[in-house]
């Protein structure tokens, strides 16, 4: 036995750098799909899709359908489907609006009572399925009906708004430059100002994410466990690390970070964490691969179902409060459609419909790979009618990859 | 008689980094019985795959000659024109549908697509008489026993004129008396000139049905032996590529105080919840025992070990459950965990592994606390557990990256006593620990029940396979219609003692 590995230890090394990538063929796979598409992007769009403006729009027209989408991952990876998420976010920004407009509510009260009401949404809807074993396919599209239509009552058909500056501050607004801008002269031409907070933000996070990788390899390795190839791990490093600088640095010439997408960070590292390392995530991933094998494992599996729905209303909430501070106005038809590029984002990530499969990397990706679409379509003036056939098209395709590929394997 | 039908040759079929299959050889005549054993992995489904075309033409290297004809099967379907029927482990009828209609199913007796009914249901009764199963054409599927289901299967092949009828582990999940019923039914086809193909585990129903037996062992045909020259020991010999002295491992029981025990414990049918399922049964398990219940299948035994573990099975349910002298609670699942019982499912793909993940999280999924701090998992010490059961346990993978559901069944098996044993339970109820499992696996198993009993934990073994029990048990409890009915001493029991017992147990009841 010994004396086999010692053999096939350098040629192992060699080969194992294509398996390893042949095994995260997925992974890998989206990241450059949409790399692609952006660089496509750019090119129809004269390099409009790039400019320091249109990125920051790109994170703020999206952020709302990937917080939806990181619920909806443990929703789906849980094995069922939460088609309201639509309605509630737009019942919620109606909510919002009667609270802060009419009534008169702090934004922050009323934002902490409004994530309140989406959990509570949640659980009543969470209670169904998990306790009594609606499906949830159909519990949440009566959900669905259900809250889209009291959006329509409580507005009472019009549009409320504008809201107060400290709550449109949550989607229009942007980080604070503690260090105070600083101006690269460009020869003749306007110098660039650059948010310098954000570079460095960019910076540390970037010397952070290398750090940790590293001490986590050393880690593996010093308890004599297999880490991926050197070279793969170094190249893998490096291209995040650039394209995190890359991302940042435009940010920086334009205002730097949104506000939003602060929260979206924290939200994204929060549900990584929660999926990758805790036993909240992986009791998840059990409860969607088997449910009758989770639950004879000792798995509180009903609880579980039920604060996964929980989970989904408080982000779906969430996500209505960003829309609303966005459009500045809650209108009755908020939120309509948005269920349909969440899930559309969560599969296109690479999630099963079966359950048990799925990553919130994948996810975020997606949503980008949607949302990247929609604006580089918009730019070129692309008609809507068309925008949503390339759109289905698209995730029927990468669907389609993903059964094929799981195939072969 | 001897016309060949079927003869296989030179097959040989590879999948990315392993031959599964290496030149095997392979011929049927006109009307016998051919058993082929092997251990799990040895390549027996792969070769039934390749003559029923799942891996069509093309595929695998060597031919396939049916009556004569070389044959190019595209699908299944191609192979069912010609007269081969497979029959899989798992069965493939659709529950919500009457008997008739699934024998019927892809394959309705029809005019113009609209169902000519009174044919369905004459044909299916007709079927029904030729196996020999007595139920209404139009009960579902659903509603009938395993045993029942296998019958149905066999008829819906006879129905598409089968030549040639394969049988995937017929009798893997049958009582004693609903496989003898199956292998006589077999016999009788020989009869009509049916040849059937028997891949089984069961090494005493292949020897007694079979006319040939062929050995395989990973990937390769060993021999073809004839009737006169099957036995036993020779089959294992050929199919382990040493002899088995003994298959059941030596073990001194060292049998300590009372661990265990259930009191007039009594379960109600979940559905029909006036129906007692359980009846008032009274048994205890003592530290370092192995004790095992022995019945026919619907005795009640898996509804007793579930109705205990957590109340996964059965409705009203009372009784008291005692762990080392103290009662305990184990209204559900966590709970009887927590006060050290295990169970270990005799379904290990429906109810006790996730397929679709590794080896690894399947290992830890029982006791995330021990690879947990603040639910917060620990990456490596979970991966140290996972390979510390993958070899204390001898779980053959490339590592414990595996999809378990890639395993064999066997090692399947294993992952599933890993999981339990990491949970680290006093007492360990093994429901059918051995099903569809080779030989050496369950050697394998049985030397780690030794182990775990030798550590004074107690074991209580379901079994439906008598000489199993009586190899491994220091006492046999048996059960007959939710009922003890009979208590035996290791050393003094038999087969005929437990059979005896159950029958005046029946008796009892009536």
């Amino acid at each position: 036995m010994s004396s086999e590995t010692v053999n096939s230890a350098a040629p192992g090394a060699r080969s194992s750098v294509r398996a390893v990538i042949q095994s995260n063929l997925r992974d890998y796979g989206l990241v450059v799909a949409l790399l692609a598409i952006m660089v496509f992007f750019q090119f129809t769009t004269n390099g409009t899709l790039f400019k320091p403006v249109n990125l920051t729009n790109l994170v703020l027209q999206n952020s709302y359908i990937i917080i939806m989408a990181l619920g909806m991952l443990l929703v789906i990876v849980g094995g069922h489907i939460d088609l309201s998420v639509g309605s509630v976010s737009g019942f919620i920004g109606a909510v919002a609006a009667i609270l802060m407009v009419e009534y008169g509510f702090n934004p922050l009260v009323a934002g902490v009572l409004c994530i309140m009401l989406g959990g509570l949404i949640g659980a009543s809807q969470g209670f169904w399925i998990a306790y009594l074993k609606i499906p949830s396919f159909i519990v949440t599209l009566a959900g669905m009906l259900v809250f889209k239509g009291l959006s329509l009552a409580i507005l009472g058909g019009r549009s409320v708004g504008p809201f107060p500056p400290e709550f449109q501050m949550l989607s229009a607004g942007f980080i604070p430059d503690v260090f105070g801008p600083i101006a690269i002269p460009q020869g003749g031409a306007a110098p660039i100002t650059l948010h310098t907070t954000t570079l460095v933000i960019g910076i540390a996070i970037v010397v952070a994410m290398i750090y940790f990788s590293l001490t986590s390899r050393a880690a593996r390795e010093r308890h004599g466990y297999e880490a991926e190839p050197f070279a793969l791990f170094a190249v893998k490093t490096a291209v995040i690390g650039a394209l995190i600088l890359f991302f940042t640095y435009t940010l920086a010439s334009y205002r730097g970070i949104p506000n939003v997408m602060v929260v979206m960070s924290i939200l994204i590292a929060l549900f990584v964490f929660i999926t990758k390392m805790t036993t909240l995530g992986r009791r998840i991933y059990a409860l969607g691969g088997n449910a009758k094998a989770a639950q004879l494992s000792g798995i509180k599996t009903e609880r579980l179902t039920f604060y996964i729905f929980v989970i989904m209303g408080a982000l779906s909430a969430l996500a209505g409060l960003i829309f609303a501070a966005r459009l500045n106005t809650a209108t009755p038809k908020a939120g309509q459609g948005f269920e349909l590029d969440v899930i559309a984002a969560v599969f296109i990530g690479g999630a099963s419909m079966a359950g048990g499969v799925g990553q919130v990397a994948g996810a975020v990706i997606g949503a980008f790979i949607m949302g990247v679409m929609n604006n580089g379509m918009s730019i070129m003036g692309v008609n809507i009618d068309w925008q949503q056939v390339i759109k289905g098209l698209v995730l029927l395709g990468a669907v389609v990859f993903d059964v094929y590929n799981k195939n072969k394997a | 008689m001897s016309k060949t039908i079927l003869e296989m040759r030179g097959i040989t079929k590879t999948f990315p980094g392993v031959k599964a299959l290496q030149d095997v050889n392979l011929d049927v005549v006109e009307g016998e019985i051919h058993a082929i054993v092997g251990e799990n992995g040895a390549g027996k489904s792969t070769l039934m795959k390749v003559l029923s075309g799942v891996y069509p033409h093309g595929s695998y290297e060597g031919e396939v000659v049916f009556e004569g004809n070389e044959c190019h099967f595209k699908g299944i379907h191609d192979s069912e024109k010609v007269g081969i029927v497979i029959i899989h482990q798992e069965l493939a009828l659709v529950p919500l549908l009457s008997i008739a209609e699934n024998i019927f199913l892809g394959n309705e007796r029809a005019r113009n697509g609209v169902i000519d009914w009174a044919e369905v249901r004459n044909g299916a009764r007709k079927l029904l008489e030729t196996v020999g199963l007595d139920e209404d054409p139009d009960t579902f599927v659903t509603h009938l026993g395993t045993g029942k289901q296998q019958l149905v299967e066999i008829a819906k092949a006879l129905s598409k004129k089968v030549k040639l009828l394969i049988l995937d582990e017929p009798t893997a999940s049958l009582a004693e008396k609903d496989s003898n019923a199956l292998l006589d039914l077999l016999v009788s086809f020989k009869k009509q000139g049916i040849a059937s193909i028997l891949i089984s585990h069961k090494l005493n129903e292949v020897s007694k049905v079979a006319d040939r037996i062929t050995v395989l062992r990973d990937g390769k045909t060993i021999e073809t032996m004839n009737r006169a020259e099957i036995s036993e020991d020779r089959i294992i010999t050929s199919m382990v590529g040493r002899p088995i002295e003994d298959r059941y491992p030596a073990r001194t029981p060292q049998v300590g105080e009372t661990l265990f025990e259930v009191k007039n414990w009594v379960v109600h049918h979940p559905i029909h919840t006036e129906r007692q399922v359980i009846k008032g049964v009274n048994l205890n398990v003592r530290k370092g025992e192995v004790v095992g219940i022995a019945g026919l299948m619907g005795s009640g035994r898996t509804e007793l070990a579930m109705s205990l573990f957590g109340r996964t099975y059965g409705h009203a349910i009372s009784g008291d459950v005692f762990m080392n002298r103290k009662p305990v609670d184990t209204s559900t699942v966590r709970k009887a965990v927590d006060a050290g019982i295990a169970y270990v499912t005799e379904d290990r793909k429906t109810y006790g592994l996730n397929l679709i993940d590794h080896i690894k999280h399947n290992v830890s999924i029982a006791n995330l606390l021990g690879v947990s701090r603040g639910g917060v998992i620990d990456d490596l010490k979970e991966l140290k557990v996972a390979n510390d059961y993958r070899a204390r346990t001898n779980i053959r993978s490339s590592s414990v990256y595996q999809l378990t559901g890639n395993l064999s069944g066997g090692n399947q098996q294993k992952v599933v006593l890993s999981k339990w044993l990491f949970a680290d339970p006093q007492l360990l109820i093994l429901d059918e620990p051995t099903r569809g499992i080779d030989v050496g696996a369950k050697y394998e198993i049985y030397t780690i029940i030794n182990k775990l009993a030798g550590e004074g934990r107690g074991i209580l073994v379901i079994s439906s396979e008598m000489p199993e029990l009586l190899g491994i048990c220091d006492r046999i409890y048996v059960m007959n219609e939710g009922r003890i009915v009979g208590e035996l001493a290791g050393d003094e029991a038999s087969q005929e003692k437990i059979m005896r017992a159950i029958v005046r147990g029946e008796g009892k009841t009536a």
